[in-house]
């Protein structure tokens, strides 16, 4: 598998990375009252479903000029290597969706701002799909 | 205001996302491949990211209500259900195949590999899909 190439270790930038997704989760809950969850702002940004869509959508749009901004700014491209056998990546697209909204949430919603909360769900929640992807990998790298 | 406000609370959190190394499916596959090649950043991600929410939740909640919405929505369910554990084993699952959740997955798409550009709209299909089982049992109930 091409993508089993090794990860250089970065306590540093996951540090700083991680301290700047916390702000903007604190920053959604102090502009917005709301819990920043990935999963339930694409299914509330759809303005059928629910009256204060608008800065959901915005915030979907934020996400998606992320690289650009940051390609602007340091004038190199993100790099990142996508697993590239399409079928799989259908199949994990739809797990992934399906499994987010039947379970209330994502990384974020129940990994960041569940766990800030001190959620029992959530606690849950992030120690069964952490569990199963480790199972995952495990089963897809070494097993298989 | 909204809108701008929204927009960049989204970038913050894409360029976090980035910074940290989460938005790369190889390094997220890493975190998960305990066995093999091992890279343990993303738990300095998820950990630093709920520790800085911890606080700052706790000094925006002093406020009556959010700066620009009539009122805080926070979840209040404590019970462990089934769905919650079947929907969190089937992400994981997902996710482990395809080294992306739905943050990292939107912030992958102007990028434009070709695996991000399956992996999206599935993700949107498999979103309806639950939204709508949700809904159907919801009214049944």
């Amino acid at each position: 598998m091409p993508l089993d190439t090794v990860t250089p270790f970065t306590p540093l930038a996951s540090t700083l990375g991680g301290v700047m997704i916390g702000l903007s989760a604190v920053l959604v809950m102090a502009l917005f009252g709301r819990i920043a969850g990935i999963s339930g702002i694409t299914t509330g940004a759809l303005p059928m479903r629910r009256d204060d869509w608008d800065w959901r959508l915005a915030f979907i749009a934020g996400l998606i000029a992320a690289p650009l901004v940051v390609l602007a700014v340091t004038g190199s491209p993100v790099r990142q290597t996508v697993p590239g056998d399409l079928v799989a990546m259908a199949l994990a697209g739809v797990l992934v969706g399906f499994g987010t909204v039947m379970g209330s949430g994502c990384t974020s919603g129940h990994g960041v701002c569940g766990l800030a909360r001190l959620s029992p769900r959530s606690l849950v929640a992030v120690l069964t799909f952490v569990a199963t992807a480790f199972v995952t990998v495990l089963v897809l790298r070494h097993i298989v | 205001m909204r809108i701008l406000l929204g927009f960049l609370s989204g970038l913050l959190f894409g360029i976090g996302l980035i910074v940290a190394g989460m938005s790369n499916p190889a390094k997220v596959l890493n975190f998960l491949d305990l066995f093999g090649t091992f890279d343990p950043s993303l738990a300095f991600v998820m950990g630093c990211a709920a520790i800085t929410a911890f606080i700052g939740y706790r000094l925006v909640w002093r406020r009556k209500r959010p700066l620009l919405l009539a009122d805080f929505q926070i979840p209040t369910r404590q019970d462990i259900d089934g769905e919650l554990v079947a929907g969190a084993a089937l992400f994981g699952v997902g996710w482990g195949i395809g080294g992306f959740c739905p943050g990292p997955a939107w912030t992958a798409l102007p990028l434009a590999a070709p695996g991000t550009m399956v992996f999206l709209p599935a993700m949107l299909i498999g979103m309806a899909l639950a939204t709508i089982l949700k809904a159907r049992k919801a009214a049944l109930a």
